[in-house]
């Protein structure tokens, strides 16, 4: 008796460390109480210009596969509402909390009917495999809007919006600058699995490559994981050994992987989020997502009434991908011009990615 | 291409990453050999190691100093397997569970530190490669055995210390037989509390250490979650080994070579759909232990808690 009732206050603790660290309503920058003054109201000097009483702030609620600070996929999301935050004027008039690390789906799914239940204006579900909850989910809800990404599919329900990124535009843009910068002429991918956004951006980035110069050699590793580290940096210690002077990878894992990348000092190219700050000797470039410009469409739409049933897709036109050059990397002029060049003709369309 | 596998560049490359992806599960299933060997099952493996490469991986970034950051990383692998070999030990708990919740504590503190001590992912310089003079010359040899970092070493080395303990001295003998007769040894005047007590938080250090040589020898990053599930693959190793080290390190050689090998397959455009390609280690080594199965047997007081019977 004694033994289990032991054991089961131990798994109870546990489970409570856990739900602090990795679960629901991490509050963002806390929203500030409007200072009040506390002055008795006897006082006879009439109060100095009343501000105006605020409106109601826009209400965000995400739910991300892993951490904010992932350097990639969820990263992307949260810095997107950070910069909504800040251009919205602060946590008055804009305010988000996010739930991380929910990769485990059916976790995700009870934090998204939480947070709908509590009265989003819109609920956010960053991960394709939230899809099928969110198909449940939404139409319990009518009033609240819900945005799912990275898809297209918005299940015909008037209260989703998918939201994508052409990230092989960026991918393109990157094997371009990696096929001009590469001497040994061998340039390793290390991806998670093939599929979604890190297939579009692994066959851009070899696209790329091809069209600059087609006697490079494109090796390509996906290590069936998004997480493992471990298997990451040994493939980029793989493709070194292979003779590959310049890497790329996509997802969070890279991290490993881009470690290996500046000890044996060979370039990086990044995406999902901006990682020079990682290896600021190496990273040349990454194509970054800035969701806020689907994010501010949708929160438009919100305002005056429609709540979903459109799909978003970011790319290099319109300003949801943005090509970030490392500032402590020197790229040679001319190969600084030769991307922006890749820039202009992708987004005005002279310059076309032939997918696989 | 599959010709192109047989190169030697290809060869060199497998055996070298093979070496140094068995790094981290050889500490970590050695140290969950002396601990099932002495009758408990750990489960927690995952977690210590987390908890271990966080520990060093904040303490080297924070010193500088890597050999502070391992005993950190060691230090909290020991207070972890206190704390299991209190639960298991002392409170009898049902050990699997137990684990579960050790691990589950690992997964999240670990995370929860990373977010509020650090807040972003960032490098360290881990260990450095260590070119053993004269050795490291011999081409392919050199490079597979004699060039790599003292965490790496240290690891292969310990499956022969662990191999000497447990089979030619008293500790060792004494470990065995509380993991196989607890009542008999008991008798006989060996504390089984005090035995398992030593090798769980043996374990945890060793665990603890694995996670370090993540951290700061292999990858030199910490990032939520990192061990991916390896510490499960280390207990899973144990039991491949039929507990024995020499098995342990039989296994591990086994499972991380065929990664490595996978590795290149898919950087040689060889056309196997990368699905598969990942796949191969494990199913290689299911299909390895169902061939052995037959002659391991487990030690007889596995899991079983033990009751001084008066």
């Amino acid at each position: 008796m004694k033994k289990s009732v032991w054991f089961v206050t131990l798994l109870l603790v546990f489970t409570l460390i856990l739900s602090a660290c990795g679960t629901p309503a991490t509050e963002a920058p806390a929203p500030v109480e409007p200072a009040q003054p506390t002055e008795a109201p006897v006082a006879t000097e009439a109060p100095a210009t009343e501000p105006p009483a605020p409106a109601e702030p826009f209400r965000v609620a995400v739910v991300m596969p892993s951490a904010i600070n992932d350097l990639a996929f969820s990263q992307s999301i949260y810095d997107a509402l950070v910069r909504i935050q800040e251009e919205m004027g602060g946590p008055e008039a804009f305010e988000f909390v996010y739930s991380e690390g929910m990769f485990v789906v059916d976790d995700a799914a009870a934090a998204i009917r939480d947070y709908a239940s509590q009265g989003y204006d819109l609920v956010i579900a960053h991960g394709s495999q939230y899809g099928s909850s969110l198909q449940e989910i939404a139409p319990d809800f009518p009033e609240t809007s819900f945005a799912w990404g990275t898809t297209v599919d918005t299940f015909g329900q008037p209260n989703i919006f998918a939201y994508e990124a052409a990230s092989q535009e960026g991918g393109y843009v990157n094997g371009v600058l990696a096929a001009t910068l590469s001497t040994s002429k061998v340039i390793g991918v290390v991806g998670p699995i093939e599929t979604g956004d890190a297939k579009l951006y692994v066959d851009g980035f070899k696209a790329g490559v091809l069209a600059t110069n087609p006697d490079v050699q494109v090796n390509v590793n996906y290590i069936g994981s998004f997480s493992d580290t471990a298997l990451a940096s040994e493939a980029a210690n793989t493709h070194i050994a292979a003779g590959a002077d310049v890497l790329t990878g996509t997802a969070q894992m890279v991290v490993g992987a881009i470690g290996k990348a500046e000890e044996a000092n060979v370039l990086w190219f990044g995406t999902q989020s901006n990682q020079s700050s990682l290896a600021p000797k190496i990273v040349v470039a990454s194509q970054v997502y800035h969701w806020e410009v689907m994010l501010k469409e949708m929160i438009g739409l919100i305002k005056s009434g429609t709540l979903g049933g459109q799909s978003f897709r970011a790319n290099l036109a319109n300003g949801g991908e943005v090509i970030e050059f490392n500032p402590d990397y020197a790229l040679t002029d001319d190969a600084k011009a030769l991307a922006e060049t890749t820039i202009k003709g992708i987004i005005d369309g002279s310059v076309t990615i032939t997918l696989p | 291409m599959i010709s192109d596998l047989f190169s030697v560049t290809v060869l060199v490359g497998i055996l070298a990453s093979g070496i140094r992806l068995a790094t981290p599960y050889l500490y970590a299933a050695i140290g969950e050999t002396f601990g099932q060997r002495s009758g408990v099952l750990n489960l927690g493996v995952e977690g210590q190691m987390l908890l271990g490469a966080f520990a060093a991986f904040y303490v080297t970034l924070n010193t500088g100093n890597l050999w502070l950051g391992v005993l950190t990383a060691m230090l909290v692998g020991a207070l972890m397997g206190l704390a299991m070999a209190y639960v298991t030990v002392n409170l009898h708990a049902e050990q699997g569970i137990s684990g579960i919740g050790f691990y589950l504590f690992g997964l999240g503190m670990s995370d929860l530190l990373f977010q509020k001590l650090m807040g972003t992912v960032e490098t360290v310089k881990g260990f450095p490669k260590i070119y053993i003079p004269g050795l490291s010359d011999i081409p392919g040899i050199g490079e597979i055995f004699f060039s790599q970092n003292v965490l790496v070493y240290g690891a292969y080395l310990l499956v022969l210390v662990a191999w000497f303990v447990l089979n030619k001295t008293t500790l060792g003998l004494k470990i065995r037989s509380v993991g196989e007769n607890p009542d008999a040894a008991d008798s006989l005047g060996v504390s089984v509390a005090r035995i398992r007590y030593f090798t769980i938080i043996l374990g945890g250090t060793l665990s603890g250490l694995a996670g370090a040589s993540l951290s700061v020898a292999l990858l030199n990053v910490f990032q939520q979650n990192m061990t991916s599930g390896q510490g499960f693959i280390a207990v899973a190793l144990v039991y491949f080994g039929a507990w024995r080290p020499a098995g342990v390190l039989g296994g591990a050689l086994l499972f991380s070579l065929v990664n490595a090998l996978q590795l290149w397959v898919q950087v040689l455009n060889v056309p196997i759909p990368s699905e598969i390609a990942v796949m191969m280690p494990y199913v290689l080594t299911i299909l390895v232990l169902v061939a052995t199965v037959s002659r391991v047997r487990a030690p007889s007081a596995l899991t079983k808690p033990f009751e001084r019977e008066n």
